[in-house]
């Protein structure tokens, strides 16, 4: 293993050259509008997905009417707006500027990549919304088979996925380039982060790309009779679970980067950061059994494995969770607190791009033992498909992962616009982040209550013609309404704040907050082996896949043909 | 890494492979793995195939039933099943289009029921009263349609 030790000298004088170059040159106006249009983009989607949610919510409450048929259009588009929309654009945009700005603008073959990409995507995702809207779609973004919508659908799915790749390519383009032109330096740690993120995505949508391009796309044109159900569920689970976890680290990069600095602080020890980069990157993909535990066509050895290499999973998280306290305790020290928990009177709570990812991240306590419990196969019984698993999800999208791109949104948006942050705006993204906590205790404390009871997910209003069971969910139904009713409230208010910070807020410098590794903290150069990580990753997965997925090509039933069942 | 670290991590890592053996003790020694059957069937031959050429209920014991069931859009064959407390219950599923869900509400029972799969799962009912059952994988247009009880008396 080659360590590469620089003196503290030396470190410091990069680091201020590094700080000069940055405030001479600015934010370069071309990557700027790059991540300001993908904010744009992941906006405007949340507010349209948030009214959709509202109206799911109103419904499922039986506050509202909604026909069966528009329930499952409105929930496709929900989805879609949601997952692939709003976080993954997000994502993207914030990696995009990290990288800009920490690798000293992007290259320009990479800036036309990511373009190039982001027409795909668009393009892509208005093939996907025609014939949602034309109800030939409503088969969830999951489109389990045999549902099968318009093809057209599964084509606008693939120009995203190719367009996703567009975006990963730019990235190791980008982050080639610097490793070659700085020998022997560490990738500065939020670079490092994306890096991970587009690995992941990468090699987490390679799966659903052969899902719909070798298996689904040819049943829906008519080319093939039937298509193997399982298999598809299988290779669509490899990538959503993934997928998931690719927000879930871009969250993480802006708890162990973004916070250390906003509380006045230095980051957690930058080799376990990246360890727990790594960690993510090699053992994420083979979670997406979890999703499959009362499948038939599993065997129960295969799903013990994968009982384990989900939990591993929570491993890293845990990790996090004391770098996070370890360092709220060592800065509140260092400003004279006291106690073990005397940190939480020095902790700037309101200042929003602190509140906001803060609220996130304490959520994800609760989030990460849920996790965690529904993974193992009895209690993931109890659970799978209830209303409890769109309570999850909302606890951990919803709070962990939305929570933290807002506040990243207070400050980030400013920065490409350049225009500043105001104390006013602040206080405003205060205001909304208590809003949008609220609802989503209240719509996911309710979701998760109610389906322990078996209250169903992805269902229309029903009582189940008068069934007392069902008619006794009632009032968590209500609170579902009530909790979506806030919920749009403050989905309204971040739009606005976003699109104010864009446009209209006084013009000015807002800073990129970055803390600094710690005094004498070094970092092994080990850490910087993507080949070895990215073949850990792929022996991982085939360790985990191989025997399942051979199972059943070789020992598949008859395939289904396609039906249109809505 | 500090000592509260290494410890931190330690009891991180003893959860973790507690829920493993909490999880493999409950699948192996007292036989509650998930769901999990291995058969399959032409998912187009359903009502040729046997049992599902012939869905209903069997009473294959003292106290002992079973079920042979098929999901479609977007109903239960056989519904409104009635049993006698105690009675120990064995459901053989499958689907005869699309994917659909399986679940008794206040019971254990929870499966995926998959076309060119056959589902088993197998539940004591102790308690009298209504059970709800219904399907809980988004099926269709009716999907909040699809249920029906079982009465245990
Ligand atoms: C205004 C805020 C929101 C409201 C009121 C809302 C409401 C809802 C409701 C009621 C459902 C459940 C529908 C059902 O299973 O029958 C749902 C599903 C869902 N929501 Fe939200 N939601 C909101 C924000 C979000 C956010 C921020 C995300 C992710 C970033 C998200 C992702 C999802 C996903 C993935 C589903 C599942 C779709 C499916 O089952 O196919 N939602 N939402
Ligand atoms: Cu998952
Ligand atoms: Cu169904």
């Amino acid at each position: 293993m080659a360590t590469v030790p620089h003196s503290l000298n030396d470190k410091s004088v990069t680091r201020s050259f590094k700080e000069k170059t940055g405030k001479m040159l600015g934010v370069n106006p071309q990557d700027a509008k790059f991540t300001k249009t993908y904010m744009f983009v992941a906006f405007a989607a949340l507010l349209l997905g948030g009214i959709l949610g509202l109206l799911q919510g109103l419904n499922r409450a039986g506050f509202m009417e909604l026909s069966p048929q528009h329930y499952y259009q409105v929930l496709t588009a929900h989805g879609l707006l949601l997952v692939v929309v709003f976080s993954g654009f997000f994502c993207i945009g914030y990696f995009y500027a990290a990288m800009s700005h920490t690798l000293g603008g992007l290259l320009p073959k990479v800036r036309k990549m990511a373009w190039t990409g982001f027409a795909l995507k668009i393009a892509g995702f208005v093939l996907a919304v025609i014939p949602i809207l034309m109800n030939q779609a409503s088969v969830m973004y999951t489109f389990y088979p045999p549902m099968a919508a318009s093809p057209v659908y599964y084509i606008g799915l693939a120009l995203i996925v190719v367009g996703i790749w567009l975006c990963c390519f730019g990235a190791f383009i980008q982050v080639a380039n610097w490793r070659k032109q700085n020998p022997g330096k560490h990738v500065p740690i939020l670079s490092f982060f994306a890096t991970g993120v587009f690995v992941l995505l990468f090699f987490g949508s390679v799966p659903v790309a052969i899902e719909v391009l070798v298996l689904v796309l040819p049943w829906s044109l008519g080319w093939v009779d039937t298509i193997n159900v399982m298999l598809s569920r299988t290779l669509f689970w490899a990538f959503g679970h993934t997928y998931v976890n690719i927000w879930y680290m871009t969250a993480v990069s802006a708890w162990y980067v973004v916070i250390p600095k906003l509380i006045g602080g230095r980051r957690w020890n930058d080799t376990l950061t990246r360890v727990v980069v790594i960690a993510l990157v090699i053992m994420n993909i083979t979670g997406g059994f979890h999703h499959q535990i009362i499948d038939p066509g599993i065997e129960e050895p295969i799903k013990f494995m994968h009982v384990f290499m989900s939990l591993a999973i929570g491993f890293p998280s845990l990790m996090t969770a004391y770098a996070m306290f370890a360092v709220f305790e060592r800065t509140s020290r260092r400003q004279g607190g006291k106690g073990l928990l005397g940190w939480y009177k020095k902790m700037p709570w309101g200042d929003v791009r602190f509140l906001a990812p803060m609220i996130a991240m304490i959520g994800f306590i609760p989030a990460g033992a849920g996790g965690i419990a529904q993974s193992t196969n009895q209690l993931d019984q109890v659970v799978h498909n209830s209303l409890w698993i769109t309570g999850h999800f909302h606890l951990t999208l919803g709070i962990s992962v939305a929570l933290t791109f807002f506040g990243i949104s207070y400050w980030l948006i400013p920065h490409v616009s350049k225009r500043v942050l105001t104390r006013k705006m602040n206080r405003f993204g205060v205001v909304q982040t208590i809003l949008w906590t609220v609802g989503m205790i209240f719509m996911s404390g309710a979701m998760h209550t109610v389906g322990l009871f078996g209250s169903p997910r992805r269902t229309a209003f029903t009582t189940y013609f008068d069934n007392a069971t069902a008619l006794s969910w009632n009032p968590y139904m209500t609170l579902i309404g009530l909790g979506a009713i806030l919920l749009v409230i403050a989905a309204v208010m971040q739009v606005y704040a976003a699109f104010n910070l864009m446009f209209f807020a006084p013009k000015g410098e807002e800073e990129f907050p970055i803390a600094e590794a710690e005094v004498g903290d070094v970092t092994g150069y080990w850490t910087e082996r993507w080949g070895l990580w990215v073949a850990l990753l792929i022996i991982v997965v085939a360790m985990a896949y191989v025997i399942p997925l051979t199972d059943m090509i070789v020992n598949a039933p008859p395939g289904s043909p396609p039906f249109k069942t809505w | 890494m500090h000592r509260s670290e290494k410890v931190w991590l330690t009891l991180s890592f003893g959860m973790i492979m507690l829920f493993m053996l909490a999880t493999g003790y409950q699948s192996y020694a007292l036989e509650m793995g998930p769901p999990s059957n291995m058969e399959t069937i032409d998912p187009q031959k359903v009502d040729q195939t046997a049992p599902f050429d012939n869905p209903g209920v069997k009473q294959i014991g003292d106290n002992e039933y079973e079920v042979v069931m098929t999901l479609q859009v977007f109903s239960f064959n056989p519904g409104k099943l009635e049993f006698p407390a105690g009675s120990t219950v064995h459901f053989t599923l499958t689907s005869k289009d699309v994917v659909h869900g399986f679940q008794v509400a206040n019971t254990n029972i929870n499966a995926m029921v998959m076309p060119g799969h056959i589902q088993k799962i197998t539940q004591k009912f102790d308690k009298p009263g209504e059970y709800l059952v219904l399907c809980n994988e988004y099926c269709g247009a009716g999907h909040q349609m699809m249920a029906t009880t079982i009465t245990v008396k």
